[in-house]
């Protein structure tokens, strides 16, 4: 089972924009995009380990600040010609608060 | 309720209208498609590589029929449509298939001309259109050994090249004293001619077929001069007509061709046409190019977004014989208003020629050396003013590639091993691959899939050249307007006197007003639009710090492991001990793990945690220091020498006015990175030649140089004019600044911005017009206003701080 981390507050997050959550064991890039929906990938791009949470994020994608590969948000797959994927996790917002869901071993 | 969309003709032209529908709106449609020939869509241009055996059929399949069967599409292979009822909006079948339609694409092509000349209706009489006429030739060259092409055009020559390489005995048959005559001028023609005689090629020119002999296979053809030859193949290669009888016979309003608008609709508009059997502002096109680009608009109209409109394309043929290269584009004969420029080495095997009207380049025929073919095309169709360099126009763009490629630039002598790429590390034969394999005709797919020229776009033309030589050159993806990003079909230039003239001020309405077909746009066009929207209302518009790059967004460069690097600007790279002893504070309270000395007199401290930016920026402002913005597409730096203080070289105080012009412009965003130096005397240690803004200093003034490049493509500077005082050179530089940063394209340096408007624009906007250039340095004093507030201090006092900090969880 897993449970829901309280991360921040909605407003927190800039409209398509992103913060970084450090974690013991690694980084979680949390995304909003413009109609305010929330995403949760790990903060390395497929390609390189370049940090997603820097990238310019559109529609529901992000583009990696190191080499522009293009990451879908919901997925974690590369988009285009480009063959990758990054781990995605569960997100919610309520009432004004999002939270986060990690995976347990 | 999805409509109905039928294609007649399962070519080239057709069959990318559907791809183009199918990016578009992948939903929209219920496709039904009828081919005549029992294939799948292949690349019909490539058929004489596979008749040489250089390719196989397999390898030219462009859509195969998983291709059909993925998109849903109803393929109705080998069976011909003879009818269409316009009442009933049907599609009739000879076999009386029938097939309802709310659209209806005709791209029924073109038939070879065959010459009307008693006995062409023999056994072994071809044209050269189909698979099948392939495997006819093929076959003939297994049983046979005398062939006979008559026609000594493209298809012509490369049908007879072809044949040869079965091993047949080739003669070409030509009317005129000339070859390939809708090319090629006289000289060009006979090297032409001498190369493929070399090979083994027999021609008799200026020579009439008057009768085919033979019983019921050819056996020879006689001339009307009564001399006679013997041939057990002829190919016929005179020409083409396009296929229209079944536009005319529905009703289509015809004329050489199914006639269509500027949309690609024909008479009835809810049938388009695209491809060879179109006639579209009285011209009928027989190459690819103009396909791809009508298979756009006729697209984009289906699908209902109704903004392209199809102007016609001015095409280029490249002949597809391997180890011959000939090019040629537009008006290669000229007439009494024209000039000729001619390169002419026959024993070494080039030939040169352009075409000039008023400056302008509007013909090009080239032999031997072709490398240079998309640059004359591409200033052809862009009309791009020749005048400040015609001296050297004809030796070509000899920067081409990288520097230091050289002769090597000639891509079709180069090994597959050789690395094209420098940044992604990519050989010629990895793009090769990909563009046959995958099936690519683009530069942006080849950037796609191997990512070669996707950095730092310096192979650019190199990857352009392998595309048009792998391909054959009239693949060229040469739209008449490159749009700014795939967000829009709208140019640059288009967008921003647009985003003026209707005072649009913020990016959703710039982009409502272009209908974007994205709702928050893409990296490039965010970027590109927020500077835009900077420039043009510095004094009102807020910055979007999310439609900025990272680097732009954090005030630092990134490096490939997250971290950041921290540049404090050194104006015009003067500093005191106490500078000095500042940095190494914050350096040691930071443990910066690596400094350097920049090239631009500055120094880089490497290794920076992102969250720790805001507080050493503090440090570092409270020793007097601002952002060096060595991250940014801004101005960068202002390189200095000594000057006349202490140089006894030194004819100005060089190191003083880069100062004066660091503080005049430092802060300023720009369409890409700028650079300004001052030397203090022509010996020029401060490199300003190279510079997008340069300054020699002389006895008598300052000699001004613009459009300097030392990076991707090294280029000297333009001399702009010669002025006599310090305050003189700080109004041309802001009048300069300003004009690049309203004119030039976001990520458009300077050098490759003066190229294209030409130095002769710049000149007129600056030196001529003194008005003008009070009135651009002016704009520029504007917009260094809220430019010059330093994004440090800012950050240091709290300033988006949400950006810098982590939330950490335990």
């Amino acid at each position: 089972m897993s449970d829901w981390i309280e991360i921040t507050q909605l407003d927190e997050i800039p409209v398509l924009g992103s913060r970084v959550v450090k974690t013991d064991d690694m980084d979680i890039a949390i995304f909003r995009t413009s109609d305010d929906r929330i995403f949760a990938v790990k903060d390395a791009c497929p390609h390189k380990q370049g940090p997603l949470s820097q990238g310019i994020v559109h529609g529901t994608s992000v583009t990696c600040p190191l080499h522009s590969w293009k990451i879908d948000l919901a997925s974690g797959e590369a988009l285009g010609a480009d063959e990758g994927c990054t781990n995605v996790y569960d997100t919610k917002v309520e009432n004004n608060m999002v939270y986060l869901r990690m995976p347990v071993d | 309720m999805k409509q109905n969309l039928v294609l007649i003709g399962n070519g080239m032209a057709g069959v990318r209208t559907l791809e183009e529908v199918l990016k578009l709106e992948p939903e929209k449609y219920n496709i039904t498609v009828f081919g005549e020939e029992p294939y799948g869509n292949y690349n019909r241009i490539m058929l004489s590589p596979v008749l040489a055996s250089e390719k196989t059929i397999d390898e030219i399949m462009l859509n195969d029929e998983q291709w059909y069967s993925d998109n849903n599409i109803t393929l109705h292979k080998g069976i011909k449509v003879t009818g269409i009822n316009r009442a009933r909006r049907e599609v009739i079948g000879e076999d009386g298939t029938t097939a309802p339609y709310d659209r209806l694409i005709i791209a029924t092509g073109s038939t070879p001309f065959m010459l009307p000349i008693p006995g062409a209706d023999k056994y072994g009489v071809i044209g050269f259109r189909d698979i099948s006429d392939v495997d006819t030739m093929l076959e003939a060259s297994g049983k046979y050994n005398k062939a006979v092409v008559i026609g000594g055009g493209l298809l012509g020559l490369e049908a007879a090249n072809g044949l040869m390489k079965q091993g047949m005995d080739v003669t070409v048959v030509h009317l005129m004293d000339r070859l390939m005559e809708r090319q090629l001028d006289k000289p060009a023609a006979k090297m032409l001619q001498k190369s493929l005689e070399s090979r083994g090629m027999k021609f008799l020119m200026e020579h009439a077929t008057e009768e085919i002999l033979g019983d019921e296979r050819i056996t020879g053809l006689r001339f009307k001069d009564g001399t006679e030859i013997k041939a057990d193949l002829l190919v016929m290669a005179v020409g083409i007509k396009p296929n229209f009888t079944l536009g005319q016979e529905s009703g289509l309003h015809c004329e050489r061709g199914i006639v269509v608008n500027d949309t690609m609709q024909t008479f009835d508009p809810r049938i388009y046409a695209v491809g060879e059997c179109v006639q579209h502002r009285g011209i009928v096109y027989g190459l690819v190019a103009p396909l791809f680009e009508q298979a756009k608009v006729a697209a984009n109209h289906l699908v209902e977004h109704g903004i392209g409109r199809y102007e016609g394309t001015v095409t280029s043929t490249k002949l597809k014989v391997t180890g011959i290269e000939l090019f040629s584009a537009g008006d290669f004969s000229g007439d009494e208003h024209t000039e000729e420029m001619v390169f002419q080495d026959i024993a070494g095997g080039n030939y040169k020629k352009l075409v000039v009207r008023d400056n302008k380049i509007i013909g090009a025929v080239l032999y031997g050396d072709t490398i240079d073919g998309t640059w004359y095309f591409q200033m052809m169709k862009d009309g791009t003013d020749i005048s400040e360099f015609r001296n050297t126009v004809l030796f070509g763009q000899h920067h081409l590639g990288d520097s230091g490629h050289g002769d090597e630039t000639r891509v079709a002598a180069m090994a597959d091993s050789a690395e094209i790429c420098g940044c992604n590390g990519i050989c010629k034969g990895d793009i090769v691959n990909a563009i046959t394999e995958k099936k690519l005709f683009t530069l942006d797919d080849v950037r796609a899939h191997t990512k070669a020229s996707a950095s730092c776009g310096s192979c650019t033309g190199l990857v352009e050249s392998l595309l048009a030589h792998t391909l054959g050159g009239d693949y060229e993806d040469a739209p008449s307007k490159k749009p700014m990003c795939g967000c829009t079909d709208y140019t640059h230039d288009e967008v921003r006197s647009g985003m003026i003239q209707h005072e649009l001020k913020t990016m959703p309405a710039v982009r409502d007003f272009f209908e974007w077909k994205t709702p928050d746009g893409c990296p490039a066009c965010r970027n590109a639009l927020n500077y835009y929207l900077l420039c043009a209302y510095p004094e009102e518009y807020e910055d979007d710090s999310q439609s900025r790059f990272i680097n732009e967004r954090a005030h630092g460069n990134i490096q490939k492991d997250g971290s950041y690097s921290v540049v404090p600007r050194m104006f015009g790279g003067l500093c005191t001990p106490s500078d000095l002893r500042a940095i190494a504070d914050v350096a040691d309270k930071y443990n910066v793990p690596e400094m350097k000395v920049t090239g631009g007199q500055r120094i880089d401290m490497f290794g920076i945690q992102k969250e720790d930016l805001p507080a050493m920026w503090k440090d570092l402002s409270e020793a007097g220091f601002v952002s060096g913005h060595a991250y940014g597409k801004a101005m960068r730096t202002c390189k200095t020498c000594v000057g006349d203080t202490w140089c006894r070289m030194g004819t100005q105080d060089s190191t003083g006015l880069g100062v004066k012009l660091e503080e005049l412009t430092w802060g300023s965003w720009m369409p890409h990175k700028y650079k300004l130096a001052v030397s203090g005397c022509p010996r020029n240690c401060a490199e300003a030649t190279i510079k997008d803004f340069g300054v020699v200093c002389v006895e008598s003034g300052y000699e001004l140089h613009v459009g300097g490049n030392g990076g991707i493509k090294v280029r000297v500077t333009d001399f702009l004019t010669k002025v006599e005082t310090e305050d003189e050179v700080l109004e041309y530089c802001g009048a300069f600044s300003q004009l690049y940063r309203e004119d030039a394209h976001y990520l458009e340096r300077t050098a490759p911005w003066v190229e294209r408007v030409g130095l002769k624009k710049i000149k007129k906007a600056i030196i001529d017009d003194e008005k003008n250039r009070k009135a651009l340095h002016a704009r520029f004093l504007i917009s260094q206003k809220p430019a010059q507030i330093d994004p440090w201090k800012a950050h240091a006092d709290g300033k988006n701080a949400n950006e810098f900090a982590p939330i950490v969880i335990t």
